[in-house]
């Protein structure tokens, strides 16, 4: 194996694990506020639709993203609404928003498979400028992927560090508790989801305007679940979700390597590599106690004035 | 300047009038008036499901009241949530403590803090908490995580989470439940000194001894509604018990002991028993004890002191080195079922977390424990006629009177221990274990958990008795033993010794002593 293709797995990790990381930020601080969001597939996939039509109509792939990272907000309050305000259980709530988003995806995107955008400018990563063409080119970045990892230091800030992570770390372990400190669960499990649903959205930017340059129905290919599964993988903490993210689709491009240079296996059993070792993560890690989901993960907050 | 028919006098702190609350099936406050007056402690006194929490639930804004007024220094003030009462400094700590587990002491009280600034300083958090705590006596690592305390531990915290909230008005609901002797003294002092500057308190309790040792008035509700408020100097002890149940009742009469035939086979033996103290678990060090046939061992010693890690290891929940034997048969690190096959019964400190599903009915707790000899069809179905029949009888014999449909997490935390207790009492136990039986009980319930031990002793069960309840030590138990930073620090039967020495040994004066000589 040369060490272009090594390093070429490594370039392809990047690029597929940033959107990946995103959502996952996004889906940690759903559940840190107690909610198991399953939609988050069919979020990316109306905001991966709706910034690639805006970013071809305006000819401007800034705007596309931030519109994809305003369409997701908004998608998710659909989920609060039905859980949060109407109390539903989440995981129905989750998967119906899921299907409605492939349906609505397909529907926002149908004109616009295989349409060019303008690509965001990929900035050199530094210190690789002066490296032979083949190899520099695989450590050309956009924006969005310098970008991942201070925002994920930001989520981890906002979540131990502020009065606001505190009491939305507090809504997910005991809402009771959070409401008796004069706080407002149900408020902050909106936030909890708007900024959550931008979070994905920028991710699903990333992938469709920013990575691929092309819509196509079903692009996000689970990440959505997968971003659930890494959230787990991570033990609800955002730090150590970038060595998931980065972990996972290094699984990917590494499987696609072998695939491409040949190796006499399966295609099939290559495609479940990624998968296999999410699995043996998680028998390894299991649910030790000193990391264990948020308390009220999952449950239905009935509010305290009766 | 307002109405003047909608305002009261205005030296009156807070003033809730009229109050009345129903949850479904039950009317929990039935037009309550009460008063809070400023450098007062006011006791709420009354029996189990007699409306008080309820009522401070709601002058807390954690409930909402079916009608009423709530009149803050004369001025109607709408409480609509916590939100609310924090803003006119009312502080509040729940019964069924409010901690969250999964964080720390200092995140569990920054939670409450008021102007806490929006990004989190955790030294001057810390520096604010052992302020506070050092000036009360109330010591914790402001770093632990709440899971790993104890819950008089927790019960420290949530009185510091009070004390640094700003509240100017400090309702306890059942405060020193949890606290040893010596911490209920050291609370009274807090609370006196609190009133001194200015602090109204309200404590709401079902024990006589506290009133008397701390309030300045009394309201006594009975069945949702206000009996009477009085001076404590105008009353004494009998009339208050007569406002709380309408009813004189005799204390129980101290219990004939018989002497216990110590030459047969214990049904409890631990030789040299050691634990190794995982994450903040007390070690428990060298234990020796043995309980025969028809004794009641009592445990005693301040909460926190390796109880918790007795009653585990008994059970088999945590491992050991050394010898337990169970009627002579060894069950060292044998599996809690081996252990309870044995005729084990186990009557934690914490039902809620340890011994119920907070989900399920009482039915269906009651039935949990003992599934086995309720199947039908090889496991297809249960014989839920039969688990109603045993399960009230099982009450009836105590004297308990629980809904068996409802959910353990709705009972309040007297009903929640009956039904605990009627569960462990049915099994026919042959060894009993008991944490803080009668913690959270009132006097008619307390009666009638202990009556259930001295019928289970009477044929032949040992019990080992966790308590703080010196007297109750005293007056139940064959004999004690002090458990002292995970070590048996003495052995007594209780006519060769007296409440001091134990106390000493409790606080560990003694044992600092004798290392001394």
């Amino acid at each position: 194996m040369s060490l272009l293709a090594i390093l070429g797995v490594l370039s392809s990790a990047i690029f597929s694990g940033t959107s990946l990381l995103y959502t996952t930020l996004g889906e940690t601080l759903h559940q840190r506020a107690g909610i198991v969001n399953l939609g988050l597939e069919g979020i990316m996939l109306i905001s991966a639709a709706t910034g690639y039509r805006v970013a071809v109509e305006t000819g401007n792939p800034y705007i596309g993203i931030l519109v994809a990272m305003i369409v997701g907000g908004l998608t998710n309050m659909i989920i609060g609404f039905l859980v949060v305000t109407r109390k539903a259980n989440q995981l129905a709530s989750g998967l119906a928003t899921m299907f409605f988003g492939f349906g609505l995806s397909a529907l926002i995107g149908r004109d616009y498979v295989g349409v060019r955008i303008t690509p965001l400018p990929r900035i050199p990563f530094p210190g690789t400028a002066n490296l032979p063409l083949l190899f520099a080119s695989l450590f050309r970045f956009d924006f969005l992927i310098y970008l991942v990892i201070p925002v994920a230091v930001l989520i981890w800030w906002l979540l131990f560090r502020t009065r606001w992570g505190l009491g939305l770390r507090a809504v997910g372990e005991n809402a009771d508790t959070a409401f008796a400190s004069g706080r407002n669960p149900f408020w902050i499990k909106y936030q909890a989801l708007g900024i959550g649903g931008m979070l994905a959205g920028l991710g699903a930017a990333h992938l469709s305007i920013a990575y691929t340059m092309n819509w196509s129905q079903f692009m996000t290919g689970g990440r959505g679940f997968i971003a659930v599964a890494l959230v787990i993988f991570s033990k609800w903490h955002p730090l150590r979700a970038i060595g998931g993210a980065l972990l996972f689709s290094g699984a990917v491009a590494f499987q696609l390597m072998l695939q491409s240079s040949g190796v006499r296996v399966s295609p099939f059993l290559l495609d479940t590599i990624p998968y296999l070792i999410t699995l043996l993560v998680l028998i390894i890690w299991g649910g030790t106690r000193k990391h264990a989901a948020p308390a009220s993960l999952g449950r239905v907050y009935q509010g305290g004035q009766q | 300047m307002g109405d003047i028919n909608n305002e009261l006098d205005e030296r009156i702190l807070v003033s809730m009038q009229g109050i009345t609350k129903t949850f479904p099936g039950v009317l929990a406050n039935d037009n309550i008036d009460l008063d809070i007056h400023p450098y007062e402690i006011h006791a709420l006194l009354g029996e189990n499901g007699a409306g008080k929490s309820t009522l401070m639930k709601i002058l807390y804004g954690f409930y909402g009241a079916d009608s009423g007024e709530i009149y803050y220094q004369g001025k109607p003030y709408q409480i609509r949530s916590p939100h609310d009462a924090r803003g006119i400094q009312i502080g509040m700590v729940f019964q069924d403590l409010n901690l969250i587990p999964a964080l720390s002491v200092a995140e569990n009280i920054a939670l409450f803090l008021p102007n806490l600034p929006a990004v989190l300083n955790h030294q001057q958090i810390n520096e604010q908490i052992e302020d506070v705590s050092k000036r009360y006596s109330l010591h914790v690592n402001p770093n632990a995580k709440v899971a790993n305390l104890s819950i008089g531990e927790q019960q420290k915290v949530e009185i510091l989470k009070l004390l640094l909230s700003d509240a100017k008005l400090l309702i306890l609901d059942e405060p020193t439940r949890v606290l040893a002797p010596h911490e209920l003294e050291g609370l009274f002092i807090v609370l006196n000194k609190l009133r001194e500057d200015g602090y109204a308190i309200i404590l709401i309790t079902h024990k006589m001894n506290e009133v008397f040792s701390c309030a300045d008035r009394i309201t006594v509700l009975r069945k949702g509604r206000v009996v009477n408020t009085v001076l404590r100097s105008e009353v004494n002890e009998n009339d208050l018990i007569e406002m709380m149940f309408a009813k004189r009742i005799t204390s129980v009469e101290t219990p004939e002991k018989q002497a216990v035939d110590r030459s047969g086979t214990p049904v409890l033996e631990l030789s040299s028993v050691s634990t190794t103290g995982e994450g903040d678990a007390i070690k428990l060090d060298d234990i020796n004890l043995q309980i025969f046939p028809g004794e009641i061992l009592g445990v005693a010693g301040v909460s926190g002191n390796g109880q918790k890690e007795l009653s585990d290891l008994v059970l088999g929940i945590i491992g050991s080195s050394g010898k337990k034997l169970i009627n002579g048969e060894n069950v060292t690190n044998r599996s809690i079922p081996v252990v309870r096959k044995k005729g084990v019964v186990y009557i934690p400190e914490n039902p809620l977390m340890m011994a119920a599903i907070p989900f399920m009915t009482v039915l269906e707790n009651f039935a949990l424990t003992n599934t086995a000899s309720y199947i039908r069809f090889g496991g297809l179905a249960m014989d839920w006629g039969q688990i109603h029949k045993d399960a009230l009888a099982a009450q009836e014999k105590l004297g308990f009177d629980v809904p068996l449909y409802t959910i353990a997490k709705a009972l309040s935390g007297g009903n929640l221990q009956r039904s605990v207790i009627a569960r462990e009492m049915s099994r026919q136990p042959e060894l009993i274990v008991a944490s803080y039986l009668t913690r959270g009980l009132d006097v008619q319930s307390a009666n009638a958990a202990r009556k259930a031990l001295i019928r289970a002793r009477e044929s032949g069960a040992g019990v080992l008795f966790i308590s703080e309840d010196l007297d109750e030590l005293f007056k139940y138990c064959d004999r004690m033993v002090v458990l002292y930073q995970g070590r048996i620090v003495g052995v007594f039967t209780p006519e060769e010794t007296d409440i001091y020495e134990i106390g000493h040994l409790m606080t560990g004066s003694e044992v600092l002593y004798a290392a001394e000589e």
